[in-house]
Formats: structure tokens, sequence, C-alpha cells
């Protein structure tokens, strides 16, 4: 048994561009135990219910994490119309769907990129975060924001989007599509890549189920937990099929992200082919009263929304649960055994976003 | 500004943003805004950065992390509040942890606004910060000017110490300092 040492690593590190930090107990060069401290962009804005309006909690709730803004955003919409006991017209539905997905692709885009940054592969970073601007163009046209574009509201949508324009974002898809394909295959069949990714933090299925993975990270080891299954937004019309993979190392969690940029691909295109004509919004009339909880697919895993309401305009409590949260103790238990060097793969692979955690 | 003779390291920290502004920072260093063209560079080293970005606004945990970075950052340097949760803590401005922006804690040189700012305001912001950089080197070298002629000026005053010295093309001073 060599010397053991403690190394912390973060809350400012390069590899992160969020602050964690983790204090590594390592013996010679393998960690012998991860422990996690969180909190430092911990802001309390479930507590904001209490000063801000329910109509106007949807600016909040939006601004939990800049990546996945809009599934927020949808989540706390859900969750509010559900105490309301409404339904959204099924335009708005397929434009959430189609702006949620677009929101996937961006998310995991975005992370594929940094997983190159992380194991030092520059130029595949620089061509993946080109790609993901033409999304950010996307975004940009349909709702006028890049990363944050408060376009969800209760009740329905904000911004309606034309017909053509979308046909137009079929045909810019084709283009992202092609530029994608090219990138996936160095990111799945490099041999420099797979000597970083194969065999590196496995997570066996039975691990995965017992502590309570979502995600990728639960699909890279061969659980079936995505949530787009229970009936939300256009998802049942789209025909959707969850992706897994088996592996349960980095390189399985990083397949699922390739594959399911291409799947939300797929699905946009499906959505805007069959999409419906109608309203975007409906009026609401009264407060929300009772208990509801609303799930959402986010790209990281299952989120979960609570509001409780009493009527008044000023709902009582709001709880976001969120999918790093619960992935958190999948990571230390993967960082368990592993070397030194692969611990920055190892952060990464569980895509972690640290303000959707700390909230 | 016309020119910079001077391409600047930033280092980036995450105050409590919600990422929508750090994911912003990186897509300035991204082939769409490139700025690694000028040779600016992203560094995880404070002691290699020039440009302090900061987004997000200051809670109770990170003040000393925020602090620490600063004071390990050589002079002159420019710190750049990105966003508007690191100029007065924005939408989470009356949330129990938040204390305000990061000029609670630290000087910040240039604000950027925005929910999410944008790339092309970011750069602007850090264009702004390099004539304020610009500004401070020149007044530190005029301060250390100010501060040797003063000195030469003293060593003037005190009567030359005659010593033989061979070809040394050094100050009186130093050769004093020798004996």
């Amino acid at each position: 048994m060599g010397k053991r040492t403690v190394i912390p690593f973060g809350p400012q590190h390069p590899v992160l561009p969020e602050p964690i930090h983790l204090d590594l107990v390592i013996e010679d060069e393998t960690v012998v135990e991860a422990i996690p401290s969180i909190g430092f962009i911990h802001r309390g804005l479930e507590k904001l219910v209490e000063k801000n309006e329910w109509p106007e909690m949807v600016y909040v709730i939006e601004r939990v994490c800049g990546i996945c803004s809009f599934g927020h955003g949808w989540g706390y919409c859900k969750s509010v119309e559900g105490n309301l006991g409404i339904t959204v017209p099924p335009r708005a539905e397929y434009l959430r769907t189609i702006w949620h997905e677009l929101g996937r692709i961006h998310s995991h885009l975005l992370w594929l990129g940094l997983l190159a940054d992380g194991f030092g592969f520059e130029s595949l970073f620089m061509h993946t975060w080109r790609i993901r601007e033409s999304v950010l163009d996307i975004f940009e046209e349909t709702t006028g924001g890049r990363v944050i574009f408060s376009v969800c509201k209760v009740g329905g949508v904000r911004r309606d989007v034309s017909n053509e324009k979308l046909a137009e974002i079929a045909k810019m898809l084709d283009g992202i599509r092609k530029e994608t394909e090219e990138l996936s295959s160095v990111f799945l069949d490099d041999i420099s890549v797979k000597n970083r990714l194969v065999g590196v933090g496995t997570l066996s299925e039975q691990e995965a189920i017992d502590l309570c993975a979502v995600g990728p990270v639960a699909r890279g080891s061969g659980v079936n937990n995505d949530v787009r299954y229970d009936g939300h937004g256009a998802y049942p019309e789209l025909g959707f099929e969850a992706i897994l993979e088996d592996g349960g190392d980095c390189y399985a969690r990083c397949k699922v992200r390739v594959r399911e940029v291409f799947q939300s691909m797929d699905l946009i295109k499906k959505a805007i082919e069959i999409m419906p004509d109608g309203d975007i919004d409906i009026k609401i009339k009264g407060n929300p009263e009772g208990e509801f909880v609303g799930r959402m697919e986010q790209p990281r895993g299952e989120a979960y929304y609570y509001s409780k309401g009493d009527g008044s305009k000023f709902l009582k409590r709001m709880r976001v649960r969120t999918p790093t949260n619960a992935n958190i103790p999948a990571l230390v238990k993967t960082l368990q055994g592993c070397d030194l060097a692969d611990v920055p793969m190892l952060v990464l692979t569980i895509d972690p976003c640290i303000s959707c955690t700390e909230r | 500004m016309t020119y910079v003779t001077k391409s600047p390291w930033v280092i980036h920290y995450d105050g409590s943003s919600c990422n929508g502004c750090d994911i912003e920072v990186l897509a300035c260093l991204t082939p769409m805004y490139d700025v690694e063209r000028f040779g600016i560079i992203n560094t995880g080293n404070p002691k290699h950065a020039d440009v302090f970005l900061v987004t997000g606004s200051i809670n109770e945990q990170n003040i000393s992390v925020v602090r620490q970075i600063y004071e390990q950052m050589p002079e002159p340097k420019v710190v750049v509040a990105i966003g508007i949760c690191a100029t007065s803590g924005g939408v989470f401005r009356e949330c129990y942890n938040i204390k305000g922006g990061v000029d609670t804690v630290i000087p910040v040189d240039v604000y950027v606004p925005g929910c999410a700012a944008r790339p092309e305001a970011i750069i602007d912001g850090v264009v702004k910060g390099l004539g304020v950089l610009a500004e401070k080197k020149a007044a530190m070298n005029s301060a250390l000017t100010a501060v040797s002629e003063t000195e030469n000026a003293e060593m003037e005053s005190e009567p030359p110490i005659e010593i033989q010295v061979f070809g040394s093309g050094e100050a009186p001073g130093k050769e004093a300092e020798h004996e």
C-alpha cells in the first residue's frame, strides 16, 4: 500500500467551465476515494417564488441553467399547467418539442466539444462548437435569443414559427447533420480518442440502478429511464425509442450522446412534417391550487419539477431536482479506482451542470 | 483604439451564473467569433492572465475564490464583469444567498450587460478592458520612472565616492552598495 495523499480538484480548474470541488484521496496514481463538495454557485432561486408571481417565475426558472434553459422553462410550465388543470394547444406542444430537441442538439454538441478539449483534442473542440453555432442561429431566428430565450409561458408559447420557416429549419438541419456525421466518426472511431474513453470509468447496469443514475449516464449502462416515454409534448406522436448502450464506460456515454444528436434531428424533422395548425396559447383564469409534479427529459437526464399553490398569485413552494444532482453518486462511484489522469474525463462524462445542481 | 501591442490572456471564473454567459465566453474563442486569432488565450492559471472575466454574482462561498484569483494575477490587470448577474445580481438579486455584483468584492473596470451577454458584447467589453489595461500599464511605467528619477536625484545629491571602476557602466549608487 502506497502513501495516501489528498489532492484538491477545483473549484477553479481548466477542464471545468463551472466550479465544483473534489477532494481526491490518492494512493500512488490511483484514486481511492473522491469527496465532492458543492455550493459554489448556490443562489437559492426556489425561494424567489415568494417574491415573483407565478407567471413571472418562468424567467427565473429558465435561468436555473443556461444550457438546458428552454427545458427548465417547459418543466416549470408543465408543472403549473398541471396545477391549473389546463391543456396546451397541440401546435404549442409541437413547437416546444422542437425547441427542446434543438436544445438537446446544442447541449450535446457543447458537451462533445468540452470532452474533446478535456482529452486535449483542441481542433475537434473548435469544430464541434462551430457546428453548434448553426443550431444557435436557428434559435436566434425563431426566438430572438441565443441561449436563454424566454419563449415558453404557462399555457403555451410566446412566438409562432411560420411553416415556411419550419421547412427552412428542416433544410438547415440537413446541413448540420452532414457536418456532424463527419465529426461523429472521429469521436467514435479515432484510435487516440478511443484510447482515452474505452474501458474508463465503467458503471455496471446494477450500479446505475442502485445509484439512481439518470439520462445518458444510465442509458450508457443499458438502463432505460427516458422520461420522454411518459407522453408529454409531441413525443407520443413522434414514435420515439430511447437510445441504449451497454458498455457503461466513458465511450458508451459518449456514443449515447452522439446517437442522440442524430435522433433529435430525426424527431425535429418528423415534428415539422406532422405539425398541426392552430393556436399557440390559451387564456388562463385563476391561480394554481394544489400540488403537481412534472418530469422532463433534459439533455442530462430526468429533471423533476414540483409546484404547490394555494390559489394566490404566489406559489407556496417550488422545487427542482436536476439530473446532475442525481448523477453525482454515480460519479463518485466511478472515480474510485481510476487513474488520476482520467479524473477530468470521468467528471466530464456525467456532463456536469453545476448551476443546475446548486440552483 | 486602433491596435493593441499585446496579446492579452484571459482567465474565466464562474461566480454563480446560470452557465449562459459562460458558454458565451467560450463561444468567443471558437471559430464563429475566434478571438484566438489575436492571440487571446483562455488560460487556467491566474498568474498567466491579464484579464479576469467573471460571470455571475457573488455568494458567501465564492468570495474567497474570486478574491484569491484576483490577488494572484500580476499587475497591471483588468476585471470585466460579464452579464447582468456579475454587474448587479440581475434576476437573482433578491435571492438569500446572493451578495450582489462582482464589484462588492474586487474592483471592476468594465461592465458587460446582457442576459446572457452576447459574444459580440463580451468581445467589445474585453476590447474596452484592453484600453484600461494600456492606461494602467502607462500609469505604472510613469510611476516607476518617477520613482527612479527621484532615486537618481537623491543619489546625485550625495557626494560621489571615488572608487576605481574598470569599464563598468553601473550607477554610482550600486557601487556604494557593493562597498
